[in-house]
């Protein structure tokens, strides 16, 4: 079975709207996945249901061969130990700096201080952050704010990492730094799901990429056949 | 020792949170503070309307005058009878010639009039003084003690022992219902303020499922939080109970108005209403904390 399996899948929210139609969808281990489309075709929602923000109306969501569809609320955390998350908004807490900010996730699942402060310097060192541990948030640009974010997110060894439009504030530049350090972080064994808008990125790096529209898989582009041409319709 | 480790890094993060968002803490503190005031006031006022109020029911008494013929034995026996009805608690008994005594100790007129007295001549009557287990039935008991042989007349002041009784349940029973809603608007009030805390740290929470904390594991460091709100809200209130009450007592000298008002005693009395402030404070903060931070551990 793929690290990620979607059966059926279908949401409707309570307003009636329907945001994901039968969508079959499988991602294996190891894999880096763009997920495009145009604003409203169900990518976010789609990412939303993999970390069980949203439950599918319909259909089975299957990560690492745990049925997300059924898991109840209580039991969520038991998902997202395996699966990290990155925003577009970072979502980093302001009132604790770099290091705390990592280590939040590490102290959550009740690891002792050593070892915390061990995987919390390694991480930092491969986002490039080793020197910013005492520095805010605020004191941050918004490329080492998300780089924070991505550190965080991998800090404890996820087997996925879903990525919500990461570059989607950063300029071209820093984009591509950020795309360094996630291809960096692929090459580790991490399979990275990752919504985007930014084609120049899509087509650069030309990895497999699944075209949603209107909620439903327009196309799903093998590795390295992506080209601006297709691009330009989404 | 994992749950150790998550348990103490729990509080630790709990104090550090009260300190870190210090304006919104206050806030809640100082609503906790006012409240408990108030219940404060209200179960001191409570506790010594009832305390007067027992103790006024606890000294009605019927006054049994008996015949003057009456010999020694027949007043035994009717002692005997006496107790043996249900409601009767104890039982005196009080000779005319020192009731005469009495009175002649309570006023200079008396002892001027009744000086010359001897004890044929007295003219007041030997009494049985009865002091009832139920005030309520105070009216019943006395015509029964009316019915047995030996008794001239009996006295309780009917009337106004009845009527008072009944305006002492009014004012208890009120007294009760003032308390409780208070405690249910304090625990509303601070529930309320408390939410607003967390509503505001409701991304903290966010990031905290994110990153795979347990319900549990969340809730916990925001309960511990109610409970140092509810204590530290709570010390005010309780060192205006222990201090203010004493210092009333003290100035009074523990009776108000006349000396039919006597205060409660302060000692274990404002242990005591202490206590149920720091439980009111502890219970109603750690449940607010819960309950609104609930509210986020739905996504």
């Amino acid at each position: 079975m793929a690290l990620i399996e979607c059966i059926g899948v279908r949401k409707q929210f309570k307003t009636g709207v329907v945001a994901i139609h039968n969508m079959d969808l499988s991602i294996d281990k190891g894999e880096f996945v763009f997920v495009i489309g145009p604003t409203g075709c169900g990518k976010s929602t789609l990412i939303n249901m993999l970390y069980r923000k949203e439950r599918p109306t319909a259909g089975k969501i299957f990560i690492g061969g745990l049925d997300v569809s059924k898991l109840r609320n209580n039991k969520v955390y038991k998902l997202r130990r395996r699966i990290g998350v990155v925003f577009q908004d970072y979502k980093l807490l302001s009132r604790l700096n770099v290091y705390e900010n990592v280590a939040f996730t590490l102290e959550v699942l009740g690891l002792p201080k050593d070892e915390i402060h061990t995987k919390v310097l390694k991480v930092l060192d491969l986002v490039g952050l080793k020197g910013r541990t005492k520095n805010y948030p605020h004191e941050l640009s918004g490329g080492e704010q998300q780089r924070v974010a991505i550190a965080r997110s991998i800090v404890n060894g996820p087997k996925i990492l879903i990525c919500d439009e990461p570059t989607g504030n950063l300029d071209p530049k820093t984009s591509d730094e950020i795309m360094e350090v996630l291809e960096e972080i692929n090459k580790l064994g991490t399979t990275i799901i990752m919504v985007t808008h930014d084609i120049d990125i899509v087509n650069r790096v030309k990895n497999r990429t699944i075209q949603l529209d209107n909620g439903r898989i327009l196309k799903d582009y093998a590795k390295g056949t992506y080209n601006n041409e297709s691009s330009k319709n989404s | 020792m994992r749950a150790v480790r998550i348990l103490s890094r729990n509080i630790r993060d709990a104090f550090k949170s009260v300190f870190r968002n210090f304006s919104l803490s206050l806030a809640s503190i100082t609503c906790i503070t006012i409240t408990l005031i108030v219940v404060s006031l209200s179960l001191l006022l409570t506790f010594n309307v009832n305390n007067f109020t027992d103790k006024v029911e606890k000294n009605a008494t019927i006054v049994a005058f008996l015949d003057k013929k009456i010999t020694e034995e027949e007043k035994e026996t009717l002692r005997q009878e006496m107790q043996k009805i249900d409601n009767v608690d104890t039982i005196a008994y009080e000779s005319k010639s020192e009731i005469q005594e009495k009175m002649m100790n309570e006023s200079e007129t008396y002892r001027n009039i009744m000086s010359g007295w001897s004890e044929e001549e007295n003219p007041l009557q030997d009494t049985y003084l009865l002091k009832v287990k139920d005030v309520d039935f105070i009216g019943e008991t006395a015509s029964k003690i009316q019915e047995l042989k030996g008794v001239g007349t009996v006295k309780y002041g009917e009337g106004m022992i009845e009527q008072l009784v009944s305006i002492f349940d009014l004012v208890r029973k009120g007294s009760y219902i003032v308390v409780i809603a208070l405690i249910v608007v304090t625990a509303f009030l601070i529930a309320n303020t408390i939410k607003i805390t967390i509503f505001s740290r409701r991304r903290e929470i966010e990031i905290m499922r994110l990153v795979g904390a347990s319900n549990i594991n969340i809730k916990i460091p925001f309960v511990i939080e109610g409970l140092v709100l509810g204590l530290l809200g709570a010390i005010l209130p309780i060192l205006l109970t222990t201090y203010g009450y004493t210092a009333m007592y003290n100035r009074f000298d523990g009776k108000l108005f006349s000396d039919l008002i006597t205060l409660i005693i302060p000692q274990p009395f404002i242990f005591q209403v202490s206590g149920v402030l720091i439980l009111i404070g502890i219970v109603v903060g750690m449940f607010g904390s819960l309950r609104a931070v609930k509210k986020y551990l739905k996504s």
